[in-house]
């Protein structure tokens, strides 16, 4: 069976090098995998979404279809709603950055940033994991590393917790931020109970 | 080994496991990342051309010459390249040679969803379809032999999710071919028409020796199955990734034929699969290509009688034609989702420059594409045109023609990043020096090719290896071909905008003002560094005592401007602001300061 994972947030978080690990992760431990991605034009701050296919037997699609995502890992709320009609009606779990990302529409007061993001998305979702991981990752030391907390949320889920995340850390975050990046890994895999 | 690539990265690495010796391209989504990728490798010469037609002939010039040479570009590229691409058909080739044109299904970031197979087909030379990563390296590597096999350049059609997808692939070693010798031959090289009219003769004996390498390509191939779908053999006839979600969707109730050379067409495979089916479904991208071949065998198929004739074939859009629905998905209301539209970066140079121009009344706005044609959306409303890369200045010419003729009393303001101006902007400028008319043309020098992704141009003083060049002086240049009236002026400084535009705007000559401040998002040179003095070192703040919270600031665009609706003020999120003062300019009670002015 083909697993679909759909990453998104906003420009600059991180998104991408989550994803890339994700599917470095993926091709060594044998899968076959396909992943696409949209991201915006240059400019800072749009949407972007990764999306990641995996099986054991040979994926065909590099795009998940609607209602077939069995995890959206969203870096920001809005784009979890966003996303949210790529997921499973069955048994599709979300995980949440609990941070909101102004767009230039909210800020500008045109729109204002919808309340009630998570109450949505309980009532959609089969599990919702919401953590604070921009919160958390400062207190390791930066708030860059909240990609790699959802990484480990991400992959404690989807039971792929077996992969040596460590190695492939060691191996795509530079030197300098190699240790705290090792930390968050493990606090992303701690808090997806 | 096996490699996790993109499309891009794959035909990058074909290229170089094929002998490439020489590639030239210009950057336009989703193609620039196989110029970028192939600059890493110091066995191949590597080269951003202004635009694509001279792409195109440095790659021609360097197959004379006798190496393995590719241009690569997007779809809307290859219409600037079209000129020499024609007539380098006729000629053929020494070295190999390879075009690599990158569609837009869907138009993710492109002006229009044109579909480049049809210039195969108008230019009588063979093309190939990726599906995949796998298939754009082997396809490449392919192209190469075969393009020396039959004397002729070869296409590569890509589209966005063939590009932009990763994939596994198999890599191998790097074959050294040698450089050919090169021997002047008329016959060949020099397009005079009674040259041209025997090439032309000759192709025809091409084709068909093409024909015959269509329908024995390890690239076309059927899969068939035994089983039925509601009791009839069900065949899908597909190339580049719509074959991909046609698996998806058809799964295994259907035989397929993957299309990979697709022209020629492979007649005869083609016409064996269609008379063993009783149904039979095209699946392909932009237009009926395919369909309409299989039109003329004489079969009756379905194409986009069943699916939509534009956008992406993704497996939702296939299920939703096929069934009338799209898989089940969960509830929710849509309405909720607020928007996120891009706009420029906090800092951004273009800012200052389209508040102030945004304002004037009596003005057409001839724009352009780049980062800066975000100018035509709220809150700037400055730009009234935009056609393709460099059009602006002679669109505006020729309105402002019409305008002073027929007695309208309209300014023609034209407006251009600095690679759009280097790209085909340089040709327009010359005719309306030439022609005489009074346009304000504006060349938005950010120092960098913004928009695709901070690629390298003349005027930036650096190669796409890294290497530093001759930068050249857009100023001069001007001047050089006869504008009289220039100033440079930095963008972020709005007095300095108003000034520079209202001296312009009563000229009977035309005029030209290149705004000078650099992208923030560039990677800044040493000279950068040296001209632009604390570039962008600096933070401004507002002070909550002044703000009356009137949004004026908020006018200017800004991302970083956060407008709080409990205290109706403005704040400034730190960690985006650059400190370029656009704001603090617009300000009415000085509420905004430096930081380094703040108490
Ligand atoms: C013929 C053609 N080639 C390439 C492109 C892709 N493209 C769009 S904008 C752009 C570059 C714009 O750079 P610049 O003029 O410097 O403006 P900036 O984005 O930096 O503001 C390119 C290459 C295109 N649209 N058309
Ligand atoms: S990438 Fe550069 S040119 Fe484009 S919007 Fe951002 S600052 Fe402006
Ligand atoms: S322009 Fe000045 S006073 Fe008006 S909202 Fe902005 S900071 Fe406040
Ligand atoms: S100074 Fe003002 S306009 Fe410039 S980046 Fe900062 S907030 Fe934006």
């Amino acid at each position: 069976m083909t697993k679909n994972i759909l990453l998104t947030g906003v420009g600059g978080q991180g998104t991408i090098l989550a994803a890339k690990m994700l599917t470095i992760g993926l091709m060594e431990s044998g899968y076959d995998v396909k992943m696409s991605e949209i991201h915006g034009m240059s400019q800072r701050g749009g949407s972007v979404t990764s999306q990641v296919r995996y099986s054991e037997e040979k994926v065909y699609s590099p795009v998940i279809e609607k209602g077939t995502a069995d995890i959206i890992v969203s870096f920001e709320k809005m784009e979890a709603l966003r996303n949210l009609d790529y997921l499973k009606p069955e048994g599709g779990v979300v995980v949440i950055n609990n941070v909101e990302i102004p767009s230039m529409t909210n800020l500008t007061g045109e729109e204002k940033y919808t309340e009630g993001i998570e109450e949505i998305i309980e009532g959609a979702a089969s599990k919702v994991i919401s953590i604070d991981a921009t919160r958390l990752a400062g207190e390791l030391g930066s708030v860059k590393a909240a990609n790699v907390i959802l990484l480990g949320t991400l992959v404690k889920s989807m039971g792929l917790d077996h992969i040596d995340w460590e190695d492939i850390i060691r191996r795509n975050v530079k030197e300098k931020f190699i240790d705290l990046n090792l930390k968050a890994i493990k606090l992303g895999m701690d808090l997806a109970k | 080994m096996k490699q996790l690539l993109t499309g891009d990265e794959a035909i990058a690495r074909g290229a170089y496991e094929a002998g490439v010796r020489h590639a030239a391209a210009y950057p336009g989504t989703p193609s620039t990342e196989i110029l970028e990728n192939i600059a890493k490798y110091d066995e191949i010469y590597a080269e951003w051309a202004p635009n694509e037609k001279v792409a195109m002939e440095s790659a021609i010039g360097a197959s004379m010459a006798g190496a393995r040479s590719m241009a690569s570009m997007k779809h809307v590229g290859v219409n600037v390249a079209a000129d020499p691409l024609m007539t380098f058909s006729y000629m053929g080739v020494n070295g190999g040679a390879v075009l690599v044109t990158a569609d837009e299904p869907g138009m993710f970031s492109s002006q229009n969803e044109q579909d480049n197979r049809n210039y195969a087909k108008m230019g009588k030379f063979p093309m190939l379809e990726p599906s995949d990563s796998q298939d754009c390296l082997d396809m490449v590597k392919a192209a190469y032999e075969l393009s020396e096999k039959y004397n002729v350049i070869f296409m590569i059609r890509m589209v966005t999710r063939v590009c932009h997808s990763k994939s596994l692939v198999e890599v191998g070693e790097r074959k050294d071919v040698p450089v050919k010798e090169w021997k002047p031959d008329p016959m060949k090289y020099v397009a005079l028409p009674a040259y041209s009219r025997i090439l032309r003769v000759q192709m025809e004996d091409r084709q068909k020796a093409l024909e015959e390498a269509s329908e024995n390509s390890p690239f076309n191939y059927a899969e068939y199955t035994d089983e039925l779908k509601d009791g009839q053999k069900v065949g899908v006839i597909a190339s580049g990734a719509s074959f991909w979600y046609a698996k998806e969707v058809f799964g295994e109730t259907a035989s397929y034929l993957k299309l990979g050379f697709t022209n020629p067409m492979p007649k005869n495979m083609i016409t064996e699969f269609c008379q063993k089916m009783d149904v039979v479904y095209i699946v392909e991208e932009d237009d009926p290509y395919i369909e309409e071949f299989c039109q003329r065998l004489g079969f009756k198929v379905h194409g986009k009688d069943t699916f939509p004739p534009y956008g992406e074939m993704t497996p939702d859009v296939l299920r939703k034609s096929l069934t009338g629905d799209t898989l089940p998905e969960v509830n929710y209301d849509h309405s909720l989702v607020n928007k996120r539209p891009p706009s420029l970066c906090a800092g951004c140079p273009h800012r200052g420059l389209f508040f102030r121009l945004g304002k004037r009344k009596d003005i057409m706005i001839s724009g352009d594409i780049g980062c800066y044609t975000l100018a035509a959306g709220a809150p700037y409303n400055a730009m009234n045109s935009t056609v393709c890369m460099g059009a602006s200045i002679s669109v505006g010419h020729g309105a402002q023609q019409v305008f002073n003729r027929a007695g309208v009393k309209r300014k023609v303001v034209t407006v251009l990043g600095d690679s759009t101006f280097f790209h085909t902007g340089v040709e327009s400028l010359i005719n309306t020096v030439y022609n005489q008319s009074n346009t304000i043309n504006i060349i938005l020098d950010n120092r960098i090719t913004g928009m695709t992704g901070h690629q390298q141009n003349p005027g930036t003083g650096y190669t796409v290896k890294g290497d530093s060049t001759i930068a050249i002086n857009i100023e001069e240049l001007v001047k050089a071909i006869g504008i009289r009236h220039v100033k440079v002026i930095d963008p972020n400084d709005l007095k300095a905008v108003d000034e520079a535009l209202d001296s312009f705007m009563d000229l009977d000559e035309p005029s030209v003002i290149i705004t000078r401040w650099p992208c923030v998002l560039k990677k800044f040179s040493q000279e950068d560094l040296n001209e632009f003095e604390g570039l962008f070192q600096t933070k401004d703040v507002v002070d909550p005592e002044k703000c009356i919270g009137c949004k004026l600031c908020q006018k200017t665009g800004c991302p970083a401007l956060i407008f709080n609706a409990e205290d109706k003020k403005v704040t400034i999120n730190r960690t985006d602001c650059v400190g370029c003062d656009v704001c603090k300019q617009v300000c009415p009670t000085g509420a905004i300061l430096k930081e380094s002015e703040a108490k």
